[in-house]
Parts: C-alpha cells; sequence; structure tokens
C-alpha cells in the first residue's frame, strides 16, 4: 500500500517528497516483515519461555505502532506545510 | 460437561448484565441532538463520536466475544496455525491509515451512511451498490448468530442452559433474554448504546486478560512449562505445532494479509468509522488501536495455557471459558464470563445497525419506496435490525453450530470482494461500473464454489478457508485467491469496456471531496436530513 497524495493539483509543491517516502515506508515496512514468515518461523531464541515465533509477532504490534504513528506526524506536518498551518 | 451451576459466578455474570442493561437504554439521552428521527441519529450516533469513544466503539466491534474464544480455541486445536490473527489485526491498521480518511471525507460531503451509498454515487450504478449491500448483509448475519454462540458457550460453562437433558425451552431461556435485552436498548438508542457499553465491556476484557496472563502462568509453572506441554501435545497428536510448517507458511501469510483487506469491507466497521466527527479521529485512532492486537496475541495465549492446564473439550470453543472455570475463583470466573458475554451484546448491536442501514439505504430506499422520508428511514432501519437478530437466533437455535461458522467463513471471502468498488473507487475511477459488477461476480462464485470443495477430518464441505492457489501450487486463503481473479477480471473488462466505449454512469464526487475535513465548506459537523441525491 503506498501512500497516494490527497492534496489537489492545484498545490504547487512535488506530489513525492522525501517526506511522503518516508511516511510510504513506514506504512508499508510491517507487510513485508510480517508477511515473511520463513523469516521468524523458529522456537529460539525464547524469551521468558515463550518460543520467538510468538514474541517477535507481538513485537511487531508495539513496531508497527511506532511506525503508524510516525507516519501520521509526518503527514500531519506535510499537511500544514501545505494548506499554511490550518489544520 | 458441567456439574450443575456454578452460583457465584452466575451472580456475578447478573449483575453485570444488568449494569449494562441500565446503561444501554440510558445511551439514548447521551450526547442527544435534536433531529432524532434522522437515521444519522440512530444509526451514527449524529456522526459525533470523538478519539476516544470511537477507539473503544471500533475495539468493541472488531474484537468480539467470538473473537475471544475463537482464536485461543484455534490455538488450542492447531497451535501457530491460530496465531495469524496477530499479523492479521497488525496490517489492518497501516490500510486504514490509507484509505478511511478518503471514506470519511467524500461520505460527511455527501451524506453517505453506507459503502453502498459511496459505490452508488461514485459509480453512478444501483446494481452495483446493490450487489455491495447484499455482500454486506449476508456477510454480516452469520457473524451476529457467532456472537449468540459466543454468549451460548459462556452460558454452558456456568452450567445454565445448554445441558441436554433438560427441555428447549429451559434450555434457551438464558439465550433468549440476553437476546431480548440487547434488541429492546438498540432499537431505543441505535449506536450510542454499544458506543456506552464498549467503556464497560473493554474495561472488563483489559482486565481479565491482564490478570489470565500473569495469574494462570504463575499457576501453571510458567511460560517455559505451558509451550513444553502444548508441544509434546502437538507431537503427541501429529497435527499442529509451535512454528507453522513450511507448508503452512504461505497458508499464514495469505490469511493474514486476506483477513486484514477483509476486515473494513464489514459494514459495522465502516458504520463505527462515520461516526467519528473528524477525519482526524480516524487517523488518531490508527495509532491507538493497534494496543488490542496486543490484547489478542496475549489471549492467544491462552490457548497454549487450556493445553497446560490439562482442559479437554469437545467443542474447542468452550476451551477458553473452561479455562477460567479451572483457574479462577469464582466471582472472578464470574467477571471474565460478563466480559465474554458482554463482548458479544456490543458488536451484535453495532453488526445488526449496519446490516439494517444497508437494506433501509440501498434497498429500501433505492429500489422499494424512493421518497421515504428521514423518519421512515430510521423506521425502517429499527425494524430491520430487529429482524436481523431474530434470524440470528433463529439460525443459532434451529441448526448446527458449524453452519454459523461455515457461513461466517464464507462471508469473510464474500465480503472481500467489495473491495475494488470500495477501496479502488476510493482512489480512481478508472475501472469501469460494469467489470467491477463481474469482477465481483467472479470472486463470489470462485470463493463459495472453492469453499465448497474443502473437506476436513469432520466435515466434508466448508472444512476450512484454505486451498491450493491455481498457477502457484501452495495452500493459501481462498478469499485472497478470489480477490486477485476479481481484481484480473476487473481490470481486462475495464479495457475492453472503455474501448467499445460503454457509458461509465455519473460520477457525483469530485476530488476535493475525498480530502474535505470537518470544518471546510460543505461538510456540516452534523448533518440536517439525508435528502436523496
Amino acid at each position: 500500500m503506498s501512500d497516494v497524495p490527497e492534496v489537489p493539483p492545484e498545490a504547487a509543491a512535488p506530489v513525492v517528497t522525501p517526506t511522503r517516502v518516508v511516511i510510504a515506508v513506514c506504512l508499508f515496512a510491517p507487510f513485508v516483515a510480517l508477511l515473511w514468515v520463513s523469516s521468524y518461523a523458529k522456537t529460539d531464541p525464547a524469551f521468558i519461555g515463550i518460543p520467538f515465533f510468538y514474541w517477535y509477532q507481538m513485537l511487531w504490534v508495539l513496531v508497527s505502532t511506532a511506525l503508524t504513528m510516525t507516519a501520521y506526524k509526518l503527514w500531519q506536518r506535510d499537511q500544514r506545510a501545505r494548506h499554511g498551518g490550518n489544520r | 460437561m458441567n456439574d450443575g451451576v456454578n452460583g457465584v459466578a452466575l451472580g456475578v455474570f447478573i449483575f453485570f448484565f444488568l449494569a449494562v442493561t441500565v446503561l444501554g437504554f440510558l445511551a439514548a439521552r447521551w450526547r442527544r441532538a435534536d433531529n432524532e428521527q434522522s437515521l444519522d441519529e440512530w444509526g451514527l450516533g449524529g456522526r459525533s463520536f470523538g478519539t476516544w469513544v470511537t477507539w473503544f466503539l471500533l475495539g468493541g466491534d472488531l474484537y468480539t466475544a467470538y473473537t475471544f474464544v475463537a482464536v485461543p480455541a484455534a490455538v488450542y486445536a492447531a497451535g501457530a496455525a491460530g496465531f495469524f490473527a496477530v499479523p492479521y489485526t497488525i496490517l489492518v491498521y497501516p490500510l486504514i491509515f490509507t484509505f478511511l480518511p478518503r471514506l470519511w471525507s467524500v461520505s460527511h460531503k455527501h451524506g453517505y451512511v453506507t459503502t453502498s451509498d459511496f459505490v452508488r454515487g461514485r459509480f453512478g450504478s444501483k446494481g452495483l451498490s446493490l450487489a455491495v449491500a447484499v455482500t454486506g448483509i449476508l456477510a454480516t448475519m452469520p457473524y451476529i448468530a457467532l456472537q449468540l454462540v459466543g454468549i451460548q458457550a459462556v452460558l454452558d460453562v456456568m452450567g445454565v442452559g445448554g445441558s441436554a437433558n433438560s427441555n428447549w425451552f429451559v434450555k434457551d431461556l438464558p439465550l433468549l433474554i440476553a437476546f431480548a435485552v440487547l434488541a429492546a436498548y438498540t432499537y431505543s438508542s441505535g449506536l450510542r448504546a454499544p458506543a456506552l457499553i464498549a467503556f464497560v465491556k473493554d474495561g472488563l476484557i483489559y482486565l481479565v486478560i491482564t490478570v489470565a496472563i500473569i495469574y494462570i502462568p504463575i499457576k501453571l509453572g510458567g511460560f517455559h512449562d505451558i509451550f513444553s506441554a502444548a508441544g509434546a501435545k502437538f507431537k503427541a497428536a501429529g497435527a499442529g505445532g509451535l512454528v507453522p510448517a513450511p507448508a503452512g507458511q504461505w497458508t499464514y501469510a495469505t490469511l493474514a494479509l486476506g483477513s486484514a483487506l477483509a476486515l473494513f469491507m464489514y459494514p459495522h466497521s465502516i458504520t463505527a468509522t462515520l461516526s467519528s466527527k473528524s477525519r482526524n479521529v480516524i487517523r488518531r485512532n490508527t495509532t491507538i488501536l493497534p494496543l488490542y492486537s496486543l490484547m489478542l496475541g496475549l489471549l492467544a495465549l491462552l490457548g497454549f495455557m487450556a493445553i497446560a492446564a490439562g482442559v479437554k473439550v469437545t467443542n474447542g470453543q468452550l476451551a477458553i471459558p473452561q479455562l477460567f472455570e479451572n483457574m479462577f475463583p469464582d466471582w472472578f470466573a464470574g467477571v471474565a464470563f460478563a466480559a465474554i458475554g458482554i463482548g458479544a451484546l456490543v458488536p451484535a448491536a453495532i453488526m445488526s445497525i449496519a446490516a439494517a442501514n444497508l437494506f433501509t439505504r440501498n434497498i429500501y430506499k433505492d429500489f422499494i419506496k424512493p421518497d421515504a422520508t428521514p423518519a421512515q428511514e430510521t423506521k425502517v432501519s429499527k425494524i430491520v435490525s430487529l429482524l436481523v437478530k431474530v434470524g440470528a437466533l433463529a439460525f443459532v437455535l434451529t441448526m448446527d453450530k458449524t453452519v454459523a461458522i461455515n457461513f461466517q467463513l464464507l462471508g469473510g471471502i464474500w465480503i472481500l470482494q467489495t473491495f475494488p468498488s470500495l477501496v479502488g473507487g476510493l482512489f480512481t475511477r478508472w475501472p469501469h461500473r460494469w467489470a467491477l459488477l463481474t469482477g465481483w461476480a467472479t470472486g463470489m462464485i470462485y470463493g463459495t464454489l472453492a469453499a465448497y470443495g474443502v473437506a476436513s477430518p469432520t466435515q466434508s464441505h466448508f472444512g476450512g478457508s484454505s486451498k491450493e492457489i491455481p498457477g502457484i501450487g501452495e495452500i493459501g486463503y481462498i478469499g485472497l485467491t478470489a480477490f486477485v481473479l476479481n481484481v484480473v477480471v476487473t481490470v481486462v473488462l475495464t479495457f475492453a469496456l472503455k474501448a467499445f466505449k460503454a457509458p461509465e454512469g455519473v460520477d457525483e464526487t469530485s476530488p476535493a471531496d475525498y480530502t474535505a475535513d470537518a470544518g471546510d465548506p460543505g461538510v456540516k459537523e452534523e448533518l440536517p436530513v439525508i435528502a436523496g441525491h
């Protein structure tokens, strides 16, 4: 899922900016990590007795939360820059 | 399965049940607006919910009693394969971050109450809108039925109802009472009732999970012992395991991705989203909703604890309620059962409202009575929400539970087929409406036939949701295969139809509609009436 620009073309700024690339990467990373099952389908190393397979995926809940939050903050900044700070 | 009624647990359960009933009726007065008779008020809570209410409402909606019973039950039965629910719910949020705000904006601008409203407005096609509405209703009904199955499981373990030796009326009486209460407050309070009750539900669920995840492992000797017991069981049974075998990895990934794509196609999740008061509420929510995924992961681990605790049930759905009954003191078991029971009421209410909105807006108003007033719309919606619940109840009482589960499985495959029209439509007007309709039909037919052909040790049809992917040879989620087929048909036919200059239909939306926010011109905080377009 790449990030699709939501700003009408009359905004002079380019559609693809470094910020937007970072946003897209933040949103896309969980798909790569979690759909690549063979990268984490193993029991070791265990964490407090929980096999790797389980704690790794639960760790990704936190990682993807952080990534989505970063994307949200960057998007807000991007929008403020374009709309002259009205949202 | 149980020796007598657990009085203390039942008492605690009834206490919480009464408390939320009172809350459900009081909800009608909560944030009430003047235009009580519009569908926006009853069916979307006046579109006035902020970040926290939306968070609870969405959480209450997506993480249902059935989830709480079924996910650990799957882990209990199959081990790692059942854990796909965790990556699935992680992938949902980046996905909705990209498309839901656009749906919110365009719906607010044009007064859309359902996804079908949007599809009709975007592609100018009542046929396509009808297809989306019917798919939504079909997929939601068995889901509601499963909520009632969840309540039944809890009542069963508490020793009330469900036992084979009493007559059918006594057996089903507790379920009938729970059902009547649910129906009554949904009718009178609309979406406000589940929104308010969701606070209680989530509070209880968090409490129960936190206690369970600390208390039960201590009693069982730590996670190490739990997982070795589980590993030993899977090895002895020769099925399942602590990590998915290489052959099961495609299934795991496709199930996670397909389910993530499907989740926000369900009418009830859209209802909860559209009830939020601004575009930002949705994005902010995608950053805090993953908290529920963490909870779901911990919950899934309870499946292993049930194995280690030596819980033996023939019906896997009873594994977790039985684990609570065995491990917790009676009063806390009652709290846990109340959490599951209320966890069934909230989504059942939202789902029936969502299905009723679809019927009213996209079947009743579009095809039966185009000049219906907002008051008439609300009235029809209220009655339909009642009928939908009665239907679900009849389903649960007369048919085998596996039928409800089969239909829910099919529902997931079906609802995914509305993705190209809805999400595709949010970003581009390029696909042709007839191509989308044909793609939808192809996906529906393929998905249904493929699921029909899956046999399991206990069933000759609808034995599972995975099958060999044609051309790849790996086992994958049928819904996702059908979805890919759907997209291919849509793209190919769109090229063909455009070449023949088939009429495109009128698009009543404009690009700026998709980015409008509360406060922008033309976007009202509260929509006055939804006069037809």
